[in-house]
């Protein structure tokens, strides 16, 4: 039962019970994202509110797994309150843990990262359990895709304006 | 009189199945999606690639006629199998199910189906007869309908008349890869060709389990697969009426299906090659061959009375067990319900249930299970599977119930 432990941390299991952060956002101000995982049609949608760079607020809806639920209730704890390039750093690192030699997610485009040390990640840690199952690998790093993909379009600007 | 399956006696032909984890064995309970094979299959391969492997309809030399010679013996094994009226001409092979109705959809669709035909589906398909006619939709304009899902976990047929009407083809599964229904296949039959509708069965979840007899059956096309059914993947077929395959146009083009090729043109072969281009899986074919025979020798009877057995004591024991399991499925009748069972267990996402079965060793799908129009009308993302074949026996469920127990342990709110 070691390794089912080692993929079901206490923290994950009450980030899974108790997720932070948890509900919706006036769109606008805020930004809607969706992300999808096809293998297991989980689905989520993050509500982001950035404003002068700084990632003030996001709220997240969705069904998914426990990994999945609890990576994004965890993400949404650490994401609150940061700029925007922190933010960034973070998923860089985050992903780079949950990397596994010849995954796609090493060939990234900012590079497969520096090698981190999960102790820096706080809670963010515990999920590094996951990398041993590399089908849950997905259901881990969906809400951080989502993430990305609203910063970015967030910075390309609303399609609606000249 | 039906004898009963001798189960301990069938886990043993099966090599994969003797796989465990020091003295737990695996608990295999995923048959639904590709069942193991037992040591005949797997020995026949072997001697075919050992002693007698050339490429079939073309080397002159003994060899090349003694592969040739297995490789259509599989072909009429597989067609008695099913009932087919010529097995020699009405079995095309194809890599799987999925092939076998892209080929009716292309060949058959491309020549048949014009802008504003309608072709009737269910709401119960695998993705494999879902896409090709959203293609066709996509591609000439064809209307599809569907076959609603009724409250008892079959299909409601309350409507069949006007759903067919106008209808060029009705092509439907004979069981749920998900719910575990078998389709009644009769009046469905009888409503398309009353409107001089054509009828595809996608036999692949029910010819490994149910007696299936294409002329009893009075239907036109037939989609198999050998990965189901005790075969080796890569190798499936379609059976289709002889006059409704002479009709058709090829569908790949390339060596073997031709009876002639110039440099301005090319004649199709006979069937059934006019519809197999290029070099075939010829150890699939043999191992489906040897699987058929498997399974003959075994009784489909024995194996339906087996599943139907099983799955009353596994549905009892799982909901007897767990208030929050909920079936998604109909009730064990005796003739219409097969060992696929799919189901919710509280709020716990199947995949987490399948990954906490499998530190048992028990094996389930968790997932869409190719069938994502099904899922939205059950209106969930995902269920938890178990599926039951042959070789299955109650202490397979113990272990499936008890592993549930540990998933209810570390979910508890």
């Amino acid at each position: 039962m070691n390794e089912l432990e080692d993929l079901y941390r206490e923290i994950i299991l009450d980030h899974y019970r108790s997720p932070r952060n948890r509900g919706e956002l006036a769109v606008p101000p805020a930004h809607r994202v969706e992300g999808f995982n096809p293998l297991c049609g989980d689905e989520i949608v993050i509500y982001l509110d950035v404003r002068d760079g700084v990632l003030e607020d996001l709220r997240i809806t969705g069904r998914g797994c426990s990994i999945s639920q609890s990576s994004a209730s965890m993400m949404s704890a650490a994401v609150k309150g940061l700029p925007v390039d922190g933010v960034r750093r973070l998923v860089r690192s985050f992903k780079s843990m949950m990397s596994i030699a010849g995954s796609e997610d090493a060939g990234a485009p900012d590079g497969p990262g520096e090698p981190v040390d999960p102790t820096t990640l706080g809670e963010l840690g515990a999920l590094q359990g996951v990398v041993k199952f590399p089908v849950r690998i997905k259901c881990a790093t969906l809400a951080w895709n989502a993430l990305v993909q609203g910063l970015d379009e967030i910075a390309a600007g609303p399609v609606d304006e000249a | 009189m039906t004898r009963p399956l001798d189960v301990q006696a069938l886990k043993k032909d099966f090599p994969l199945l003797r796989r465990g984890d020091g003295d737990r064995p695996l608990v295999y309970l995923d048959s639904a999606a590709s069942a193991q094979l037992p040591r005949a299959v797997l020995d026949a391969m072997d001697h075919y690639y050992a002693t007698t492997h050339a490429n079939v309809h073309r080397g002159v030399y003994s060899i090349a006629e003694e592969a040739t010679r297995l490789y259509e013996a599989a072909r009429l094994r597989l067609g008695r199998f099913v009932g087919a009226p010529h097995p020699s001409r009405e079995v095309v092979f194809t890599k799987n199910a999925t092939e076998a109705i892209n080929l009716v959809a292309y060949a058959w669709g491309r020549q048949n189906l014009r802008p504003g035909d309608a072709v009737v589906l269910s709401e119960i398909e695998h993705h494999a007869n879902l896409v090709p006619w959203l293609m066709l939709h996509d591609e000439l304009g064809v209307e599809l309908r569907y076959i609603p899902l009724g409250a008892d976990f079959h299909l409601d047929l309350a409507h069949l008349d006007r759903l067919v009407d106008g209808a060029k083809l009705v092509a439907v599964t004979g069981a749920s890869n998900v719910l575990g229904s078998i389709v009644d296949l009769a009046p469905i039959v009888a409503a398309a060709h009353g409107v001089g509708a054509r009828v595809l069965v996608d036999g692949a979840q029910l010819a490994p389990h149910r007696r299936v007899d294409v002329a009893a059956a009075d239907i036109d096309f037939l989609a198999l697969t050998g990965h189901k059914m005790l075969g080796p993947t890569g190798i499936g077929a379609l059976w289709a009426r002889q006059e409704i395959l002479e009709g058709m146009p090829p569908f790949l083009g390339g060596g073997e299906m031709i009876s002639d090729v110039r440099l301005d043109g090319f004649s199709p072969n006979e069937l059934p090659w006019k519809f197999e281009a290029g070099t075939p899986p010829i150890a699939e074919a043999v191992g489906l061959g040897a699987a058929v025979d498997y399974l003959e020798a075994v009784g489909l009877e024995a194996v339906a009375a087996h599943e139907t057995a099983l799955v009353r004591y596994a549905l009892d024991r799982l909901t007897d067990a767990y208030d929050e399991l909920r079936v998604f499925g109909p009730v064990p009748d005796s003739v219409r319900r097969s060992g696929v069972i799919s189901f919710a267990f509280g709020g716990v996402h199947p995949h987490d249930v399948a990954q906490v079965l499998d530190q048992s060793g028990v094996c389930v799908r968790a997932g869409h299970h190719c069938a994502k129009p099904l899922m939205r009308v059950l209106g969930v993302n995902a269920t938890t599977r178990a599926s039951l074949y042959l070789y299955n026996d109650e202490a397979d469920i113990d272990a499936l119930v008890e592993g549930l127990a540990t998933v209810r342990e570390l979910f508890s709110p």
